[in-house]
């Protein structure tokens, strides 16, 4: 695995990325090269700066410094450039953030109706196509406030789903998550794993990391601490701020 | 000529009727152009749109400082004489009350409703936002499609409650001269000098129409209540 992803062009390149509030910097010079269908878990300490490093890459969050570049179209504040990343780049958060004025299938249609133009046809075959893949067709029109946060958070990567992305990054998917719904939602994301999505996950959900991950990044106070392979990183972690986070998180 | 004497309100009717009338729409008129105005100098500061932000920040300002009276008197008084001057005859040109009524509630609703809007969109998570973001939906979309539906929903006990004050402030044209339905009233009873019984009328009008508008606010209330989670 890690060879054929040694091989592939560099999907997303993000080299000496800064990123400041006020004094506080969230992002210190931060480098990351993830290849195409290569699956990355994030992982540290809160206030490490992991969801912000995500947050940069489709500029939900803005960088202060440094460069960032996605399938080949620098990320430098152009609007044509923001949008073209856009559309390549899925995003779910941690608190879902599904439109509740709209029922769950017109909550997968919006965007690729009113972002791309895609007939509405189209783009309810489509909704329905990516609801049945994480196993909610049923509920597509119901409104988000009547499902379960486990449902939300499947229609959530549904609906990134339908705007056809090259990758995928999660923010902390799972951390709003009720313990017993917190499988389903991984389970559809093994599933996305073995489709060959470039996926980048924010989540201290170690037994997912273990099964998918490539690689396992380590950050602790807005830099990148070690990046390894999953075995090594949670047998051998060689820096002693790991040793003590991977103490903490596995009690 | 003392003594209470209602019966005098039946044929005064059809002539109340039409003073309700144009209080309605004016209530109205005013409406549509303070929500539509509204909105926008809400979407301006809310976007920090330089300029423009700073201009509805102080026209809201303005609106919010001065007597909605002394709004219309100025619209009466002083616009005929602006357009004079700017047409360069000299002479005021007189825009005529109806227009006047129509176009200062609207201005002087705009403010207020902005306001309500502005506080909608503040208080919106800024999930909502993000999430539309990610989409790489246009921002006029974001608004229009995600945004505004939600915050108009949220606030609209808060619009109808100002509305119901709007609907009762129409009466302020009356020193315009004009006849809406309290203007009609007071016509009628200077003519048959029974105002007492025109006023105790037009009161209950008043009363039942913003009571009922009232108890809508308070279902209204109860239905949003329930749609947040």
């Amino acid at each position: 695995m890690i060879t054929t992803a040694d091989v592939s062009p560099p999907i997303i390149e993000m080299s000496g990325v800064t990123k400041r509030y006020g004094s506080f910097s969230a992002l210190n010079s931060v480098s990351l090269s993830v290849s195409k269908g290569e699956r990355i878990v994030i992982c540290g300490p809160s206030g490490s700066g992991k969801s912000t490093l995500i947050r940069c890459i489709n500029r939900i969050e803005q960088h202060d410094d440094g460069r960032i570049s996605v399938d080949g179209v620098e990320l430098d504040g152009k609007l044509k450039n923001i949008d073209a990343i856009r559309r390549e780049v899925g995003m779910v958060f941690q608190s879902f953030n599904l439109f509740p004025h709209l029922s769950i299938v017109e909550n997968c249609m919006l965007a690729p109706v009113e972002a791309r133009g895609i007939p509405k046809r189209e783009a309810r075959d489509r909704a329905m196509h990516f609801l049945a893949k994480v196993k909610i067709p049923e509920q597509a029109d119901k409104y988000p406030g009547q499902l379960s946060g486990g449902q939300q958070q499947r229609v959530a990567i549904a609906r990134a789903l339908c705007m056809l992305p090259k990758i995928m990054l999660f923010d902390e998917p799972t951390s709003a998550l009720d313990p017993e719904m917190v499988k389903e939602v991984l389970d559809t994301m093994v599933e996305l794993a073995g489709d060959g999505m470039t996926m980048l996950c924010v989540t201290h959900e170690m037994g997912f990391a273990r099964e998918v991950a490539d690689r396992v990044v380590f950050m602790d106070r807005g830099a990148i601490v070690e990046e390894e392979e999953p075995e090594s990183f949670f047998s051998a972690p060689r820096s002693d701020r790991a040793k003590d986070f991977l103490q903490q998180i596995l009690h | 000529m003392n003594s209470i004497d209602f019966s005098i309100v039946v044929p005064a009717l059809p002539y109340l009727w039409e003073g309700l009338k144009f209080s309605l729409i004016l209530t109205l008129a005013a409406f549509a152009i303070g929500m539509v105005l509204g909105t926008a100098l809400a979407l301006v500061q809310h976007l920090e749109v330089p300029i423009l932000a700073q201009f509805a920040r102080g026209y809201i300002a303005i609106m919010r400082s001065i007597p909605l009276i002394l709004v219309l008197f100025w619209f009466f008084f002083l616009v005929p004489i602006v357009i004079g001057y700017l047409n360069g005859t000299g002479r005021p040109v007189p825009i005529g009350a109806t227009y006047t009524a129509f176009i200062t509630f609207g201005l002087f609703e705009a403010a207020y409703y902005s306001e309500i809007i502005r506080v909608g969109l503040r208080s919106l998570p800024k999930g909502q936002y993000e999430a539309a973001e990610a989409l790489s939906l246009p921002t006029w979309k974001i608004y229009w499609l995600v945004i505004l539906p939600q915050v108009i929903r949220a606030v609209s006990p808060i619009i109808l409650s100002q509305t119901i004050i709007l609907f009762q402030d129409t009466s302020l044209v009356y020193v315009l001269s004009m006849t809406d339905l309290l203007g009609a009233a007071s016509k009628l009873g200077q003519l048959n000098g029974r105002l007492v019984e025109l006023y105790l009328t037009v009161a209950v009008v008043y009363f039942v129409i913003c009571f009922a508008a009232s108890q809508l606010v308070a279902v209204l209330k109860a239905r949003t209540a329930i749609k947040t989670r």
